[in-house]
């Protein structure tokens, strides 16, 4: 009994933070399996599922991507308050692309322009250049540590992304990095 | 109420249509690739989320609108990763956006 202990208890001690992760993801992976599947109560199916979550967990601990960039749950409050913005933005840019065209190409001008971001994390970055191309009429074309290459279908939508707004917001959504 | 739902969930489903349409006309008119990967753009935002919310309004099961839910959140995260890897690899093989003062040249590679 001692000697289980003894074995357990560094490994336990050395990925207390991993295992945190790990469990969260096990009641994620557990309620989308039961969600989709919809069986409760099935005598095989139900088992199969359980090894299966187990399976994804031990293959996300085995690739070592049980951690905060892997699994952001700190940021699921923060996204839920930036994703109504984000959707009005989506809304906005849809109808002036729709706008355009209607209008033909003479109403085009398009541009590569360069926006400095204040994030810290990789993540921040991935958040900020996938909400600008999410806005249709600019895509991200590179992503560079301080900087964020996008290119804009006219000058109006290119001065939405370079006021900032959405660079401060996924700071903010980032948060303590 | 459920011909709220109805009516509601109709109004979704004809105004994502109607903008899926546009943006097809959209695809057809815009002059070149950087600029037509924006009106594709239009499906893969407000026309996903309004054909399938539509959709989930009209469904009668909880186990249907999460199917529909997770359909929505996997396409919110992997339509902008098309989008900019086609835009990125376009950039690197030195395709030049169209510009209206060169009409003509623009969209050869």
């Amino acid at each position: 009994m001692n000697t289980a202990y003894a074995l357990i208890l560094p490994w336990l001690v050395k990925e207390l933070d991993v295992l945190k992760y790990a469990v969260s993801l096990t009641g994620i992976m557990a309620a989308i399996w039961l969600l989709l599947s919809g069986q409760w109560t099935h005598a095989i199916l139900v088992p199969l599922g359980g090894v299966s979550v187990a399976l994804t967990v031990y293959l996300a601990y085995r690739m070592r991507i049980l951690d905060r960039e892997g699994l952001p749950i700190h940021l699921l409050i923060p996204i839920l308050k930036y994703l109504p913005w984000l959707l009005m933005e989506v809304v906005k840019a849809n109808l002036v692309v729709a706008r355009h065209i209607v209008l033909g190409r003479k109403s085009l001008s398009p541009r590569i322009c360069r926006l400095d971001t204040t994030q810290e994390t990789d993540l921040g970055r991935v958040f900020l250049a996938n909400s600008i191309t999410l806005t249709p009429g600019t895509v991200t074309v590179y992503v560079r540590e301080k900087e964020v290459w996008f290119y804009a279908l006219t000058e109006e939508l290119e001065q939405g992304v370079l006021s900032g707004e959405m660079d401060r917001r996924v700071t903010r959504l980032e948060g303590e990095p | 109420m459920s011909l709220v739902l109805d009516l509601l969930s109709g109004l979704m489903l004809v105004s994502g249509a109607i903008l899926v349409v546009i943006s097809g006309v959209g695809l057809l008119r815009f002059p070149d690739f950087y600029s037509r990967i924006q009106a594709a753009g239009m499906t893969d935002t407000l026309c996903m989320i309004l054909i399938l919310g539509g959709l989930m309004l009209q469904a009668d099961s909880l186990g249907v609108v999460a199917k529909l839910l997770f359909t929505l959140v996997f396409l919110f995260f992997t339509a902008p990763a098309a989008s900019h890897a086609l835009t990125k690899t376009a950039r690197q093989c030195k395709l030049s956006p169209w510009r209206s003062d060169k009409e003509g040249d623009s969209s050869q590679p």
